[in-house]
């Protein structure tokens, strides 16, 4: 009965006995290779930590799991937890698709995770303030200046500006992956408006409701102060002039913007204003919200428009979703901004192969979390290596987020690495490519019964008096069959991450 | 609170007082085209279209069924009821974080009700009929929630005023459309098809069991009239919405910080004295005509303040003051 396949082993029911119990057809085409699995350490063998979670899926009917997905199907649709899709009918809502299965991290594993990511987070802020004042790193040759200057989120209109607390990036949600050797790594880090992190509290509110014996089983640690700690860490950056308790609001594109639940839900758990640019107006580089008792003076702004949209005087002018005058009354030190403006620049995929030497150059310590192997297309026999092997490689236009622009070699079409070689040639800066990776796979509920499916993991990095980081994040998941891509606009899913106590 | 948010809070409520109005007027109809047939049916639909200010062509207007049809589920006709929910539901959800959850999913669930049906329905007029009574139920308990989920503060007082200005202003458009035909010919005694006609009235109101505890089911012009227009306790008279309205504009005030909005106060206050104090067999003897259209015009003057005060207000004056 035992098949194997080239990419794989598949196993079968006769390998495990057990598994013949379980009620959906499940785990009888389960997948194994050389990915890392995060449930099974191989065919037969559970890991530790997910053996109550195994066993509980062992012991539970196949209609009761499906009877707890649909109610957890129900309980997303009612409360319009949706996204937004581009480039299809203005404003078109989905459900933003759930797993059922929880992603597993053991607290050592996690405790290394938010070490890594404290040190790196430092450092990329001390990275910030430094080109944006005495450009000390680019004089000593640790970065191109021409890496810097050359990217399109580098605002020269930050050059000497003072921020508070030194703060540039206060929220941050990196995106690490699992290597085939178990180890977690760096993909990419989102310094400006990252976003999914309702996404992990609503996931958390509807597993503890779905598996609450499997919950309290295995001691997670909470992730319900995220709210609480964002708020902390904004009150602390207020502009110190005395004004007592500090206006925060939280300013949104609006209702068709893709985040736009995520907008909504944050600021009500927060118990701020959800503001939209039309809502706010500058008068003599103050920055007031228009309420029906009159105009009210706003100090800290969590911002959630891009950089080019913030102000339509100092960025693009053709922006409807800024206010006018709000990077005067930022500069006058009159309102927070966070994140400040400009940080793009350290998270463009060029500048992140440079991460390393950065962290080394500000902290004097090698990185706790590494990188993923980076080929920058502007060295010329980097470049022809890339270009001799599109094939194999994931190329990425640095400037882009959300999956848009990239190419993934093995899957690709020689039309699509056509393309594609010459858009390198012709704007060789604007490109990054990296080995297909092997990103680790865990198990997901789906119609053909546990399969697994490729993860990352997103966890929230907040910056202000001190690095908070609730532990656990969002892990997305591919939930197509063999895909790598697990953004949410491409077709990606989610589900919750137990970050255990012990 | 921002004044963008009470904007669409008051908007939401008005779509919604809106759709109820439709759904019930309709289906009064609806239910009225089952005693006769002919001219009185085609007559009485160009009455609905009037009250309903609708501006589209009447050329299909001898099909009852189809109008009641388009009045219901057409998602392009601003004054179907499926176009009022999903206007109410657009305006709720800019400002979902003000509202209440079970708010939000009450009317998500509305809309995903009326949206659903869309295009489906094909089953004839005991559908159509059962769909438009879900609508007013859907919606009773949407103010239902409201009133036990949500804060009673200032979002709370916009989405009074805004269901109680929409209230007055739907119920007085159809008593002025009604009035129109039937009012020259009132004295007679109600006999036959005006008697129908007359019940009509009352059900699209919601009142016929209110007006006969109040009158008995003694059927008079006047009395319904009076009933309908000035009724202190009936929650769908015209009194009733205004003293609602005027209420609910003196708590958006507030301890009456805004010295701007002393004109708001003077013209609700008027217009509800005119209510008040005001007396059937005056206005008959005078103009009914006339006095229906005062109140449209105070209300209209109504709705432009809150504008100018709340919402749409000048720089200038915010900082001044």
């Amino acid at each position: 009965m035992g098949k194997t396949s080239p990419g794989g082993i598949y196993f079968t029911a006769m390998a495990v006995p057990e598994i013949q119990e379980f009620g959906i057809s499940g785990l009888q085409s389960y997948q194994f290779d050389e990915i890392y699995d995060e449930m099974f350490e191989g065919p037969s063998q559970v890991r530790e930590h997910y053996r109550p979670l195994f066993e509980t899926l062992m012991a539970l009917p196949a209609e009761e799991i499906r009877r707890r997905k649909h109610s957890a199907d129900v309980s997303f649709l009612n409360q319009g937890i949706t996204f937004t899709v581009y480039g299809r009918r203005e404003g078109t809502e989905r459900i933003f698709p759930y797993d059922l299965l929880p992603r597993i991290v053991t607290n050592a594993e996690w405790s290394r995770i938010e070490q890594g990511l404290t040190q790196r987070i430092t450092a990329l802020n001390l990275f910030l303030k430094d080109i944006y004042h005495d450009g000390k790193i680019l004089a000593d040759g640790v970065v191109p200046r021409e890496v810097v200057y050359s990217c399109k989120q580098f605002r020269r209109q930050m050059r000497g500006l003072q921020v508070p607390r030194d703060v540039y990036v206060t929220v941050i949600g990196s995106d690490l992956i699992r290597l085939p050797s178990g180890e977690f790594v760096v993909l990419e880090d989102n310094l400006r408006v990252p976003s999914g992190v309702s996404y992990m509290l609503n996931n958390r509110r509807v597993m503890k409701r779905i598996f609450p014996q499997l919950f309290r089983r295995y001691g997670v640690r909470p992730i319900e102060n995220y709210t609480q700690a964002l708020l902390g860490t904004l009150r602390s950056l207020a502009p110190s002039q005395g004004r007592g308790e500090p206006t925060i609001v939280l300013l949104t594109p609006g209702v068709y913007n893709s985040a736009y639940f995520e907008h909504a839900y944050l600021a009500r758990q927060m118990g701020i204003e959800l503001v939209e640019g039309r809502d706010l107006l500058t008068h003599d580089n103050k920055v007031y919200m228009r309420t029906t008792t009159g105009l009210r003076r706003v100090d800290v702004i969590y911002r959630r428009v891009d950089d080019d949209f913030i102000d339509p005087l100092a960025f693009r002018p053709d922006s409807g979703l800024g206010v006018a005058g709000l990077f005067n009354a930022y500069r006058a030190g009159n309102v927070t901004l966070a994140n400040a403006v400009g940080t793009g620049v350290a998270d463009d995929k060029a500048l992140y192969a440079y991460v390393p030497k950065i962290i080394k150059y500000y902290l004097g310590s090698d990185p706790i979390l590494n990188n993923v192997e980076t080929y920058l297309l502007t060295d010329e026999a980097q470049r022809n290596h890339v270009l001799a092997n599109l094939d194999k490689l994931v190329v990425k236009a640095v400037g882009e987020s959300g999956g848009y622009g990239m190419l993934i070699g093995p899957a690709s079409t020689a039309e699509e690495r056509e393309e594609f070689r010459a858009r390198i040639v012709a704007d060789p800066r604007n490109y990054i490519a990296q080995p297909t990776l092997g990103l680790s796979r865990a198990p997901c509920l789906t119609d053909e019964g546990i399969q697994p499916r490729h993860v990352d993991l997103r966890p929230y990095i907040l910056f202000g008096e001190k690095v908070t980081i609730v532990p656990g994040g969002l892990t997305r998941v591919a939930l197509r069959k063999g895909s790598l891509v697990v953004n949410s606009s491409q077709g990606g899913g989610s589900k919750d991450t137990w970050v255990l106590n012990s | 609170m921002l004044s963008r948010v009470a904007d669409n809070l008051y908007w939401m409520s008005r779509y919604l007082e809106r759709a109820e109005h439709t759904a019930r007027l309709v289906d009064v109809n609806l239910t009225l085209m089952l005693d006769e047939v002919g001219e009185g049916s085609e007559r009485r639909w160009k009455r609905v279209l009037d009250a309903l200010a609708y501006q589209g062509e009447h050329g299909s207007l001898t099909d009852g069924y189809q109008i009641a049809q388009e009045l219901a589920f057409s998602r392009e006709n601003v004054a179907s009821v499926t176009f009022c929910i999903s206007a109410a539901r657009e305006n709720a959800r800019q400002v979902r974080e003000q509202i209440s959850s079970s708010q939000w999913q009450r009317l998500n669930r509305l809309y995903l009700q009326v949206t659903r049906k869309e295009g489906a329905d094909e089953g004839g007029e005991a559908q159509l009929s059962d769909f438009l009574l879900s609508v007013v139920d859907g919606i009773h308990l949407f103010q239902g929630v409201t009133a036990s989920t949500m804060s009673h503060g200032e979002g709370w007082h916009f989405i009074r005023v805004g269901r109680y200005i929409e209230r007055a202003q739907a119920s007085v458009n159809l008593l002025k459309v009604f009035h129109r035909e039937f009012g020259a010919h009132a004295e007679k005694s109600l006999d036959g098809s005006d008697y129908l006609e007359w019940i009509g009235l009352l059900r699209s109101f919601g009142a016929f069991e209110g007006y006969c505890t109040a009158y008995t089911a003694d059927l008079n012009p006047d009395r319904i009239l009076e009933f309908l227009l000035l009724n202190p306790d009936f929650p769908h008279a015209v009194r009733y919405a205004v003293d609602s309205l005027r209420n609910a504009l003196e708590a958006v005030q507030g301890d009456g910080r805004l010295r701007r909005a002393a004109a708001l106060s003077r013209v609700a206050g008027k217009l509800q004295s005119s209510l008040n104090y005001g007396q059937i067999s005056e206005i008959l003897e005078r103009s009914v005509q006339d006095y229906l259209e005062a109140i449209l015009r105070q209300c209209n003057e109504i709705h432009s303040l809150i504008y100018e005060i709340y919402i749409h207000y000048s720089i200038e004056s915010a900082l001044v003051s």
